[in-house]
Parts: structure tokens; sequence; C-alpha cells
């Protein structure tokens, strides 16, 4: 249940602003890949290009090919929802839907889109959901309660329980521990680890030593200047670019020696 | 060797006026002003205007004198704030006692709410009047009239107004149609409401026929009123919806409609009915455009859709126009009163209905 992400050429554009220029990269199945970055290289860009939410924004388009196992997501015909599907995402603040219970927040996939689901299997997808995302002890027995009630680092697992209960193969997540606490943090990386078991994960953060810690692979972006394009500056796997990268521009970085 | 400092006042409280300050300035200020209103022959209006002037130039200047200029010119905005407060307060509080001192003999005759004006004419009127005999006729047939054309005019314009909304937040992308909407609705809510009704008889005149007077025609006339308020205000409401929720939404794979009456509207229904509850406040006293519109009757008509119908405002005012029995006006002024009473009392239950429904529907938090 996880895919592979093939990106060919890709240009991002916000109207006629080239945001993100060139990128190549092959994310590996069952894997986590991280992207690392000054803030404003368009790792976040380039990311929501992977399930074409990039498009939500108006004005914003995308020239080359995103291959989901050699299925272009930019190929004429093809309906962003499906994408969305199989592509899930996790944003950088948590967001539960504030008029659902938690329940009802796992079940949002299911729901929204008016899919018939008899309640014992809801209740086992959502049991099944909540144990993947590490909340179900802490919530199994208030899951009637608002899920704006809980906790910021639970809400947030609360958001990564609702995108794998629509099963989808690839997790996306933008900064998800950045309005969260270190215990939180640590809750949620441990999750990312069971995860790339089943799902294809990729992950942007700022915080490099995280980077270190759950990916298997790493890819540098970086930016030239104010009003360039981002570009993709390395991508090896994580190991040899915290330790013996083949940039200057990747070691600056790495080591703190920015700018 | 320590050294306890006694002393009676903490040194960061030096040169502060104490607590009771404005009541002592107060008091003067009245007393004073009291006395110049004696000199001048006393009026409790002319009192309460002398005495506020005095009031706040004695506490200024004792508060400028002991506590120094930046307390001062505090204790003056607080001066203005509160007057104005209170000059803003002053005709609500007028108003309702007005209506309450003349209306509760209206509202508590027998049959008031019950009965029509069938059959009630200029004599029992005269005889009330002169041998006090009961008031008779009441306000059944208008309250039910406007009860009638004002769901009409609801039922016609929140439809209208929140998909015009849906549109303008979800879909209009700052386009041209987007915009000319948003200009339009502008200029409409500007509209007086007699043009409005002039607007819906024409309309009524010209596809129906001739002298077309029904509730019917003063819904169109109320919802042409009630439209721009309701997409503006839901208008507000829709924009306030994070946009994450949005994304959240599309990032499971839900289709845009379904992300917008599934997540964007219950996240801001209590908003939108709160503010559909006002625009119904604001039109259910509209008397012009209902005049031209429903015309007046006296007798119960229940049927919207044909005859002329009487409601709460046009009742007022034909009452106090053209009383009943134009020698003695008394019981008509009387039976205007009441439904005045009736009416704000109405408008009074539907604000705090839009508290209650915006309570009711407000996003839960709680563990």
């Amino acid at each position: 249940m996880s895919k592979r992400i093939d990106v060919k050429d890709l240009n991002v554009y916000y109207g006629n602003f080239l945001a993100v220029e060139d990128v190549n990269i092959n994310i590996q199945a069952k894997s986590v890949t991280a992207f690392i970055g000054p803030s404003g290289c368009g790792k976040s860009t380039f990311l929501r290009t992977l399930n074409r939410m990039h498009e939500v924004l108006p004005g914003a388009r995308v020239e080359g090919e995103v291959l989901l196992d050699g299925d272009n997501l930019y190929g004429p015909g093809v309906d962003p929802v499906t994408v969305r599907t199989q592509v899930g995402m996790v944003f950088q603040r948590p967001n539960p839907f504030p008029t659902m219970s938690i329940r009802d927040n796992v079940l949002a996939g299911v729901k929204l889109n008016n899919k018939k689901i008899s309640k014992g299997a809801a209740d086992a997808l959502v049991e099944k959901s909540l144990v993947g995302a590490n909340l179900w002890n802490e919530v199994k027995d208030r899951l009637d309660k608002p899920g704006s009630g809980l906790s910021g680092g639970q809400q947030q697992r609360l958001c990564i329980a609702r995108a794998i209960a629509v099963e989808p193969q690839v997790i996306l997540m933008d900064e998800p521990c950045s309005a969260l606490d270190p215990i939180s943090t640590l809750a949620v990386e441990d999750l990312i680890n069971e995860l790339k078991d089943q799902y294809t994960v990729v992950i942007v953060t700022h915080n490099m030593q995280q980077a270190a810690r759950v990916s298997d692979k790493t890819a540098f972006f970086n930016i030239a200047g104010t009003g360039k394009p981002g570009k993709l500056i390395e991508f090896a796997d994580t190991t040899s670019i915290f330790n013996n990268p083949s940039q200057k521009a990747t070691e600056d970085y790495v080591s703190g020696r920015f700018g | 060797m320590t050294a306890t400092v006694v002393r009676k006042r903490s040194a960061l409280t030096k040169g502060q006026l104490p607590k009771f300050a404005p009541y002592i300035v107060l008091a003067v200020a009245l007393v004073v002003a009291a006395a110049i209103m004696a000199l001048i022959g006393f009026n409790a209006f002319g009192w309460g205007i002398v005495a506020a002037i005095l009031f706040a130039v004695g506490l200024v200047s004792w508060s400028g004198a002991v506590e120094g200029a930046r307390k001062a010119k505090d204790k003056l905005a607080t001066c203005l704030v509160v007057g104005a407060f209170l000059i803003a307060l002053l005709p609500l509080i007028s108003v309702i006692v007005t209506v309450l001192i003349n209306g509760i003999p209206g509202l508590i005759t027998p049959g008031f709410l019950g009965t029509s004006m069938n059959g009630v004419t200029g004599a029992f009127d005269n005889k009330a009047a002169e041998e006090g005999a009961p008031v008779l006729g009441g306000i059944y047939h208008a309250l039910m009239g406007t009860i009638q054309i004002t769901l009409l005019a609801t039922v016609i314009s929140v439809p209208v107004g929140l998909l015009t909304s849906i549109y303008l937040v979800e879909y209009g992308n700052d386009r041209p149609l987007a915009r000319a909407i948003t200009f339009f609705v502008d200029v409409m809510t500007g509209i007086p409401s007699i043009v409005a009704g002039l607007f819906a008889a024409a309309f009524f005149f010209a596809i129906v026929g001739p002298g077309t007077k029904t509730g019917a025609v003063a819904a169109v006339a109320l919802s042409v009123l009630m439209i721009p308020v309701v997409v503006r205000s839901s208008e507000e409401m829709l924009k306030i919806v994070p946009n994450e929720l949005r994304e959240a939404s599309y990032a499971l794979g839900v289709r845009k409609w379904r992300t917008i009456t599934k997540v964007v509207i219950p996240t801001a229904i209590s908003g939108i009915a709160s503010g559909v509850t006002l625009a119904i406040a604001r039109v259910i006293g509209e008397t012009a455009p209902i005049l031209v519109t429903a015309g007046f009757a006296t007798t119960i008509n229940n049927n919207v859709f044909g005859g002329w119908m009487a409601s709460l405002p046009t009742f007022i005012y034909t009452q106090i126009l053209n009383p009943t029995s134009p020698s003695n006006p008394g019981p008509s002024d009387q039976r205007a009163w009441g439904a005045a009473l009736v009416l704000i009392i109405l408008v009074m239950l539907l604000n705090l209905g839009a508290r209650l429904i915006a309570r009711m529907f407000a996003p839960k938090t709680g563990r």
C-alpha cells in the first residue's frame, strides 16, 4: 500500500513567478524522505505539487511531470480529487474540523465523500487509524468530544489519523512538528518511523536533527536570492547529506555556516 | 541592622485620588447643578446636562491638581466616552419606556392579540371613549400578516443571499462578475425602502396585472431589502472560515462543493444564522414598502397570494393617521401603541433568537 514518486523537470509557478525550478527527484516507496532548506526556498511549494494542492491557490500552475508509480499526476484528464485520495497531507498547523467530534474527524475522509460505511466498520476504522497515529489510548474514552479540545500535539496526531483513515499511498507532511513541544514532536517522530512500514512519507522540516532522526533520504533545497527560483541542490541518503555532502552549499547549511 | 520603615502610605501610590473621588465629585456636581437650576428654573434635563459638565470639569481639574496632566487627560477621556455612551443609550431607553407606558394598556385589553378590526367601527370607539366601554378590536390580522409576509420574504432571500455569498467567497476569485455583484449588492444596501416597494409593485403590475396588492408582493419588496444584508453578513462569515480547513478537506480527497456544504458552511453557520435573524429584524418593521404592495386590511387574510393584507407597521400607521373614530382617536392610539409594543417585542425576540442560534451552532470546545 505505497507507491513511489518520480519527478521529472518540474517547474512550479505562481502566476508568472517561477517559484521552484527544474526539480528531478526519485522518492522510494516505503521510505521517509525529508526536504530541508532555508525559508522561502520552495520546499513546501514543491511538496504541495505532489498531491496537486498547489493549484488550490489562484494563479498557481506547474510544468513537468510527477509520476506516481508511473502515472503522471498532471496528465490530461487526471482528477485532482483522485490524486488527493492517494496522496494524503498533514499540515504545519493542526487543523481538525472544529464542528466535528474526534470520531467524526477521523471518519471525515469517508463521511465527507458520502461513502456508506456500517457502524462496525466505522468503529474499526476509527480504532485502526487512531492506533496507527498513537492516539488511541489517549482519546478512546472521549471519541464524541470535539477534536478542538485536544492539545496541540494530540490534534496533530488526530490530523495524521484523519489522513491515514483514507488509506493513501503516500503521506506528505508540511513541517508537522513546528507548532509542537518536544514531547509531542517525539510522539510524531515515532509515528513517522512506524508509518514508513506501510506508507511512503515525505516530510518538510526546518529542524535538521529531525531530518537526521526520521528520514532515510534527504533533499536539500536552496534559493540564490530574493525573487530567484528555489532549486533542488542535493538529494542523497540522509547520512551522506549530513556527514559527507557533495555540494558546498549543503555542507554550509547543515553545519550552520549558512549565508 | 535592619530598620523597618513604617509609613502610612506606599511610596508607589503617592499622588493618587482616593477611590471614592468620583462619587464625591458627582454628589457635589449634582447639588451645585440643582442650585444653579433652581435659580434659572428647574427642569430635569437641564439638571442632568449641567451636572455632567460640572462633574467632568471638577474631576478633571482635581485630578490635574493632584495626579498630574497625564491622569487628568485620562479622566477627561473617560468622561467623554461615558458621556457618549449615555447619550447613545438615552434614546433607546426613552423609546422602550414610552412604548411600554403607552403600549401596555392596549396589550392587556382582552382580545387584543386574538381579534381583528373586522366590524369595529367608529361608534364602538366613541362609546369606549365617552362611556368607558371596553376598547374593541385587535391586531390578530396584522400580526398574522407580518409573520407571513416576513416568513415568505425570508424564504426568498436566504437561498438567494446565501448562494450569492458562497459564489463570492468560494468561486468569485475577484472575477469581473464577482466584483460586479459586490458593487450591486452595495448599491442595493442603500436603496430606500419605498423604492423597493415601488419596484415590487411595478414588477407585479407588469407580470400579473394592474393593482396587484398581495402579501407576496410585499414579501418580494422586503426580500429586495433583505438580500443585500444576508449576502453581506454571510460573506463576512464565510470569509473568516480558515483556509486551512478547506485545504484539510481537499487533502482528504473531498470535492469542492462537498467541502463547502460539509465543512465551510457548518463552521460558519452560527454567524450566518444570526446574520439572517438580524436581517429579518431589520425588515419586519418596514412600513412604506408594505403599504404600496400589500395595502392594509382590517380583516384576517391568511392567503399571501391573494387580497390585501395587514401588517403591524401599516396597522400602526393607519390607526394613527386615520383613527377608526375621527372624533375620538383615543382607542385607536391605544391600539397603535399596543401594536408598536408587540413589534418591539418581536424584534427583541428575534435578536435573542439570533444569540441563541449563534450559541447553539457555535463550534464546541471542551475536553
